[in-house]
C-alpha cells in the first residue's frame, strides 16, 4: 500500500494505482474529470488531457515536484506523492484551456442533441469552461453517417476520445472501426463505411462521452430529463441482461447499460455488464424486463437534480464587475 | 578549415559503393569494435564522448543506450530514425544519399553495443530514391559479410531491414515510429513505459537519428578521448547543418561545434553571406520547431557574448532571447521576408501534421493556423495576437508528445520578437495582402 495526498486528503491505495483511480477512491469534487479514460477499456486514457493534475511532490524518496502537469489517468502514484487538483491554479488554467479546445470545433447543438442532459462535455464546460468563446473561425464539419442500422455517427460532436475504437477493437477480432486522417480532420470511421455487426457493438453508444454516437431507436424521441431511469434486468442468453431502462409513463423509450458516477458501465458478478444489441435495441416492451426500482443518478448532468445551480453572483466577482 | 568526421570522403566518386568506401577506411570501426571491444566498452566509449542525439532534442545517446532493459530471452531492437521531415532539415538525406555505408557501419557497431540482432531503418516515404540507395548498400554489406550471421567471425549476428514510412511527420517521434513500424496508425504512445523498456513489439528498443548512429563510427575509430577534443565545453564533436533560406550558398555543412554563428553565415567556407547583398532579418537555427531569433540576437547573445553554433550557446538566455540547435535546419531570412507569413506557413505545417490524438494539439494547431491565416490575409485584429499567445500557453507542455510544443514555440517566439510586424498586418491590411507577392491569389483585404 502506498500513501498519497490529493488536495490535502490523505489516502492509502494499492501500488500501481493511477492518480485518477486514487482520487475516485476518495470521491467527491476532487476527482479530476476524464473524457477519454474508461477503466473498463484496456489502453484508454491520456488523450483528452482534461484530467491533468499538478504533482507537487513526486514521492517520499524523491520529493521534487514534476515540472509538467501530469495526466492523472495514466500516472501511477508513488509513496508520499502530493497531488494538487482543485487547489492548483495551474491545473484550473490548463483545464479551462482543454475545455476551450474541446469546444472549439464542437457544434454546440445541444438543443437538438440526444446526449444533452447526460453529456460529459456539458458537465466539463459547466464546471471548467469560461463564458463566451474566442473561436471565431469556421468550424470543421462532417456529414452525419450511419454505422449499421442502429447507430448514428455525428462526427461534428466527436472529441476523439478513442473509447469507441477501443471498444470495437476489444469486442471484435477485426479492426473494422478506427480513426481516419490526421489533426483536426481526424474522424472516427468504419472500414470503407462497413456496417459494424457485432452482438455487442451497441456499447459504443454507452462509452461515448458526447453525442457523437447515438441510438437510432431512440433518436429525437424524447429528452433524457423527461424520462425516468429504472434499474431492470432480464434473462438474456448473450449478456448479463443488467440494464437501466428509461421510461416515459409505462413505455420504455430506451435501454442503456448501468452507468456509475463516472459514466462507466458497472461491474456485476465480476464482469463488466456490457449490454447486447438485443437487450439494447429490441427489448422495448415492459413485459420483457423485471423492473427493480428507480435508478439514482448522482453526479453528472442535468438529470441529476440540482447539479446545475447558478453561481452566487455575490461570491463570484468575475461575473459582476465593480462589486464593492 | 574545420575537421570533418562524417563527410570527409563524401565527395569521393563512387563512395556509395562498398569497395570505394572500404578503401577509404570504411568499416574499420566494425572490425575494431567486434574484435577488440566488449559491448559495454562501446557503450562506455559513446558515453565518454558525450554524444548528444542529433535528431533535435539533444538527449545524450550513451545515456539512452545505458537505459535499455536487458531481460533474459527477450530480443532487443535498434531503430534508425530516418523520418527526417522537419522543415528546413535535410542533413540525413544527404548523409544517406552520398555515404549510405557510414550509416550501416554505425548501425552495426551500435547494435553490437546494445546486443540487438535486428535493426531497422525507418525512412520517410518521400525519400524513396534514398531508400533504393541504402537498400543497395545493405545488400553489398550482406554480401561482404558485414551483415548477417556471424559477422567477421565474432559470433555476432545482425539483420538490417528498411521500413518505408507513409510520410507523416509525427512518425519521426520515437513511439509513433514504433507504432508505425508495427503496422498501426502512427500515434505517439504514452510515456512511461519508455521504448528502452517496452518499445517495438513490447521489447526493449533504442531509437536514434541517422546522424547520431553515423557519428558512432568516428567515435570508435578515433576513441572518445580524441573526439571530445573537438567542440566546446558542453557540445562535443561535429554536427551536420543544413543551411537554407536567403543565404548565398546553402547546403549541408559539417561544422565543428563552437564555430561562431557569424562565421557560419558570412564565412567564405560556409554560407558566404546573405543573397543579393541584403541584410539579415531573422534566423531559425535548428529546424522549424525552434524559436526564431531576431537580427540583434543572432551573432550576439543577450548579454553580449559571441553566439556560437553549439547546444549551450544557441539556447543561451532560454526562450526569451535564445533558441535551440535542434536538428540543425538553419534557415536564414533576409529583410524582405514576412515573419507573419512564415509563421503561418510553419503553423500550417504543424496543423497538417498533428496526429489528432490529444485535444490541445489537435484543436490548438488548427486554431492557430486559422488565426494566423486571418492576420496574414489582412483580416486580423489586435486581440488575435494575444489570443495566439494564450493558445500557445495552453498547448505547451500539455500534450502527449513534443509536437504540441514544436507547434507552439515558433509562434510564441515570432510574437515575442516581431510583435510590431503582426500589429502592422492588422493596421495595414491592404499592404499586408500585397506583400504576399501574389502568392495568395484572389485574396483581398
Amino acid at each position: 500500500m502506498v500513501k498519497v495526498t490529493i488536495d490535502g486528503i490523505e489516502i492509502e491505495v494499492e501500488e500501481g494505482t493511477t492518480i485518477l483511480n486514487a482520487a475516485r477512491q476518495v470521491g467527491g469534487d476532487i476527482v479530476p474529470p476524464a473524457m477519454c479514460y474508461y477503466s473498463k477499456l484496456e489502453g484508454s486514457g491520456g488523450k483528452c488531457r482534461t484530467c491533468l493534475v499538478e504533482v507537487a511532490a513526486g514521492s517520499e524518496r524523491d520529493p521534487r515536484p514534476m515540472p509538467k502537469l501530469m495526466v492523472s489517468c495514466s500516472t501511477q502514484v508513488q509513496h508520499g506523492m502530493v497531488v494538487k487538483n482543485l487547489t492548483s491554479d495551474r491545473v484550473k488554467e490548463a483545464r479551462a484551456g482543454v475545455t476551450e479546445f474541446l469546444l472549439a470545433n464542437h457544434p454546440l447543438d445541444c438543443p437538438v442533441c440526444d446526449q444533452a442532459g447526460e453529456c460529459h462535455l456539458q458537465d466539463l464546460g459547466f464546471e471548467n469552461g469560461k463564458e463566451g468563446t474566442r473561436f471565431e473561425e469556421e468550424k470543421r464539419t462532417f456529414a452525419p453517417r450511419d454505422i449499421g442500422d442502429k447507430i448514428k455517427l455525428h462526427m461534428n460532436r466527436c472529441i476523439l476520445c478513442y473509447r469507441c475504437v477501443y471498444t470495437a477493437n476489444q469486442l471484435t477480432n477485426k479492426r473494422v472501426h478506427g480513426v481516419l486522417n490526421r489533426g483536426d480532420h481526424a474522424e472516427i470511421s468504419t472500414y470503407i463505411e462497413k456496417a459494424l455487426d457485432n452482438e455487442f457493438i451497441g456499447n459504443v453508444i454507452d462509452v461515448c462521452p458526447v453525442g457523437a454516437l447515438t441510438d437510432k431507436t431512440f433518436r429525437f424521441k424524447s429528452r433524457v430529463w423527461f424520462l425516468k431511469p429504472m434499474n431492470a434486468h432480464r434473462d438474456c442468453p448473450t449478456c448479463q441482461g443488467i440494464a437501466t431502462v428509461w421510461m416515459f409513463g409505462n413505455e420504455i423509450q430506451r435501454v442503456t447499460g448501468r452507468k456509475d458516477a463516472y459514466g462507466e458501465i458497472e461491474t456485476h458478478n465480476g464482469k463488466t455488464a456490457w449490454l447486447c444489441n438485443t437487450c439494447r435495441f429490441e427489448s422495448k416492451d415492459v413485459a420483457q424486463w423485471t423492473i427493480e426500482g428507480p435508478r439514482v443518478i448522482n453526479r453528472h448532468s442535468v438529470i441529476s437534480q440540482g447539479h446545475y445551480v447558478l453561481k452566487n453572483p455575490l461570491e463570484d466577482k468575475s461575473t459582476v464587475k465593480n462589486l464593492k | 578549415m574545420g575537421r570533418k568526421l562524417l563527410l570527409e570522403h563524401a565527395d569521393v566518386p563512387g563512395i556509395e559503393t562498398f569497395d570505394v568506401y572500404r578503401k577509404h577506411g570504411g568499416y574499420r570501426s566494425v572490425e575494431k569494435a567486434l574484435k577488440t571491444m566488449s559491448p559495454e566498452e562501446v557503450v562506455e566509449e559513446v558515453k565518454t564522448a558525450t554524444l548528444k542525439g542529433r535528431g533535435g532534442a539533444g538527449f545524450p545517446a550513451g545515456m539512452k543506450w545505458s537505459f535499455i532493459a536487458k531481460p533474459e530471452g527477450v530480443p532487443r531492437y535498434l531503430l534508425c530514425n530516418a523520418d527526417e521531415s522537419e522543415p528546413g532539415t535535410f542533413k540525413d538525406r544527404y548523409l544517406m544519399q552520398y555515404i549510405p555505408h557510414l550509416l550501416i557501419e554505425g548501425m552495426i557497431v551500435s547494435s553490437y553495443a546494445l546486443g540487438a540482432n535486428q535493426a531497422y531503418i525507418y525512412i520517410r516515404g518521400e525519400y524513396m530514391f534514398v531508400l533504393r540507395i541504402v537498400e543497395k548498400a545493405i545488400a553489398e554489406a550482406y554480401e561482404k559479410g558485414f551483415l548477417g550471421k556471424n559477422i567477421l567471425g565474432s559470433g555476432f549476428d545482425l539483420d538490417l531491414s528498411i521500413a518505408p514510412g507513409g510520410g507523416a511527420y509525427i512518425c519521426g517521434e520515437e513511439t509513433a515510429l514504433i507504432e508505425s513500424l508495427e503496422g498501426k496508425r502512427g500515434n505517439p504512445r504514452m510515456k512511461p513505459p519508455f521504448p528502452a523498456v517496452q518499445g517495438l513489439w513490447q521489447c526493449p528498443t533504442v531509437v536514434n537519428n541517422v546522424e547520431t548512429l553515423a557519428t558512432v563510427v568516428p567515435i570508435i575509430n578515433m576513441t572518445a578521448a580524441e573526439y571530445t577534443k573537438i567542440g566546446t565545453e558542453q557540445s562535443k564533436g561535429t554536427k551536420l547543418i543544413s543551411a537554407g533560406g536567403n543565404v548565398e550558398r546553402g547546403g549541408v555543412y559539417e561544422i565543428e561545434l563552437g564555430l561562431s554563428v557569424e562565421e557560419f553565415i558570412y564565412g567564405d567556407e560556409w554560407c558566404r553571406g546573405i543573397k543579393n547583398g541584403k541584410k539579415m532579418k531573422a534566423l531559425v537555427p535548428g529546424g522549424s520547431s525552434v524559436p526564431i531569433l531576431p537580427a540583434h540576437l543572432i551573432t550576439k547573445t543577450a548579454n553580449g557574448d559571441t553566439r556560437l553554433m553549439s547546444y549551450e550557446s544557441l539556447s543561451d538566455g532560454g526562450f526569451a532571447s535564445g533558441s535551440m540547435l535542434g536538428s540543425g535546419g538553419f534557415i536564414v531570412f533576409d529583410e524582405d521576408q514576412c515573419i507573419v507569413r512564415n509563421t503561418w506557413n510553419f503553423a500550417r505545417f504543424y496543423a497538417h501534421e498533428s496526429c489528432g490524438q490529444c485535444s490541445p494539439c489537435r484543436e490548438g494547431t488548427g486554431w492557430m493556423e486559422k488565426v494566423l491565416h486571418r492576420i496574414e490575409t489582412g483580416k486580423g485584429n489586435m486581440r488575435d495576437i494575444d489570443l495566439l499567445a494564450d493558445i500557445n500557453k495552453k498547448i505547451e507542455g500539455n500534450t502527449i508528445c513534443p509536437l504540441g510544443d514544436a507547434a507552439a514555440w515558433p509562434v510564441a517566439a515570432a510574437i515575442r520578437h516581431f510583435r510590431e510586424e503582426f500589429e502592422w498586418h492588422v493596421t495595414h491590411p491592404e499592404e499586408a495582402v500585397k506583400r504576399n507577392y501574389g502568392m495568395l491569389k484572389g485574396v483581398t483585404a
